[in-house]
């Protein structure tokens, strides 16, 4: 294994493999080493609890780039690797293993880890999370043998992985300690229509709701045990729960911040020759009203990878992205644009009753955001009223007949 | 074995051994082509697959369906004969099928 390369990647999901992508298309001529710490070559995570559940897709079809691709493009792929330790004086870092790798720049994409539950029975057989394909694979290889299954979290990820699993005839209930579904992410109506899509579906969703232990018998999980008493018998538990962010080597060695590692407009960490992208990136966004955020995304793992490759090339741009982000749930076409985090308004466009709506976030009468339901045209033209931070009233972006003219009005 | 011949953004042309039963996207994906972004994987959540299909084709091929249609509009390249590459199912009819990728944005 080589030992040097001028641009070493750790993490291997969206936004490691982009940033290696994008730095060859930028005529980037160094050696390029890609650190993964699954056994497998880069892979899209978003499938993992729709298509690739659903047994629709297989994991071949969910690779980033083809096997072949990487050798190609003279990008070296080290799977199976961990790193433990970055030490930024040696510009080196040290592998679980022990083995040392040194760089020359060092991008930053470890993502996260799923989050875990901290009550008694959280480690039994049985007890999933949905981050990465052995997750996956353990939990298909255990549904021939499952009927019931308990849903922890209330999250896009949850709520998929409920959709796929009731569609495959499995009794699912899903538990939220909030009072609503998609509460950290989204604003009430959308909330109470996903509710009630999936109550339709057969899916049993409890609000409100706190786990106080995993049951066990025989070392499998066998039911969750709710504040209160109440018993779920089931085969299976998913934990959807969110994700810790993978920065521990980089705050050891020194580096600011605390929930993710905070990085600059070009993806700079506070160490130097370092850069941090994706998941795990604390960065100031424009969307955000300029809040410092971590956002997990696709879109920004994967605009963040090319702000850093252009950085290192020497074509130093400031991230500045428009945030989207999708979710499929039965036939239902989440398109989001914008972050929603911070309204004080939201306006319905359309019936959800038709199964055809958007909800607009307004702050300070101003769009941010919008979700938009099986509407793409609300969605791909919603998005300039987010780039502009268009001020318009309830009454108009409820009624105009499409939003095209709202946003060209504000540009007049 | 059926082909597909893409014409890059920079003009350069590559003749691809195509696989039936899986999108004119994923063909190009699995060739290596690496200006394809195809961010959202195939499930038509945004519009970074975007080819020109050759006009010899356009009637075969067929036309974007609403969604679709309404995601090639966020491109301000798009022409009559813009689809989403994951949008269109290789099939053995379209052997010979000639696509040019769009520009971004």
């Amino acid at each position: 294994m080589p030992t040097h390369f001028d641009v070493l990647i750790v993490g291997a999901g969206h936004g490691g493999a982009q940033a290696a992508v994008a730095l060859r298309q930028a005529k980037f001529a160094g050696t390029i080493g890609l650190v993964g710490e699954e056994p497998e070559i880069p892979y899209e995570r978003p499938p993992l609890s729709k298509d690739y559940l659903a047994r629709e897709k297989t994991f071949e079809r969910i690779l980033i780039r083809p096997a072949s691709f990487w050798a190609q493009r003279d990008i070296t792929l080290l799977t199976g690797t961990r790193v433990a330790q970055v030490d930024p004086d040696a510009l080196q870092v040290v592998t679980a293993l022990g083995d040392e790798i040194n760089y020359g720049q060092l991008i930053w994409a470890a993502g996260g880890h799923a989050r875990r539950l901290s009550c008694a029975g959280q480690d039994l057989i049985g007890i999933h999370s949905v981050r990465n394909r052995a997750d996956v694979d353990r939990m298909m290889a255990e549904l021939p043998t499952t009927d019931r299954v308990v849903v922890i979290g209330g999250g896009y990820i949850g709520l998929e992985a409920a959709a796929v699993l009731s569609k495959l005839g499995k009794s699912v209930t899903v538990l939220e300690a909030q009072d609503r579904v998609l509460a950290r992410v989204a604003g009430e109506p959308l909330s109470r229509f996903y509710e009630a899509e999936h109550r339709a579906h057969g899916v049993d969703i409890r609000l409100n709701a706190f786990v106080e232990c995993i049951e066990e018998q025989n070392g499998l999980a066998c039911g969750v045990r709710l504040a209160g008493g109440e018993i779920l018998s089931c085969e299976m538990v998913i934990v959807g729960i969110g994700i810790v962010p993978e920065v521990g080597p980089l705050i050891q060695a020194g580096a600011e911040g605390n929930n993710g590692v905070k990085v600059d407009a070009f993806g700079r960490t506070s160490l130097p020759k370092i850069y941090a992208i994706g998941d795990c990136a604390l960065h100031e966004n424009a969307f955000a009203d300029d809040r410092q955020i971590r956002l997990e995304s696709v879109q920004n793992a994967n605009d963040m990878a090319s702000t850093v490759a252009k950085a290192i090339v020497g074509d130093a741009q400031p991230y500045h992205a428009v945030p989207w982000f999708w979710s499929n749930q039965y036939d239902l076409r989440l398109q989001t644009v914008g972050l929603s985090t911070g309204y004080d308004q939201t306006v319905l466009r359309g019936d959800p009753a038709s199964r055809a709506f958007s909800v607009i976030y307004l702050k300070e009468g101003r769009v941010i955001a919008l979700d938009c339901v099986n509407a793409t045209k609300d969605y791909v033209q919603g998005r300039q009223l987010v780039v502009n931070g268009v001020v318009a009233t309830a009454e108009i972006l409820a009624s105009a007949q499409n939003l095209k003219e709202i946003a060209a009005l504000f540009a007049a | 074995m059926p082909q597909i011949f893409v014409t890059d953004r920079d003009g350069g042309d590559h003749t691809l051994d195509a696989t039936s039963g899986i999108s004119v996207m994923e063909n190009i994906r699995d060739a290596g082509i690496d200006e394809l972004l195809a961010l959202c994987g195939g499930s038509c959540s945004c519009a970074t697959c975007h080819v020109y299909v050759d006009e010899s084709f356009q009637a075969t091929v067929g036309a974007p369906n609403e969604d679709e249609s309404e995601l090639l509009d966020s491109s301000d390249h798009r022409r009559p004969n813009s689809r989403l590459s994951c949008q269109i199912v290789f099939e053995d009819a379209l052997d010979g099928l000639r696509v040019t990728i769009a520009p971004e944005g």
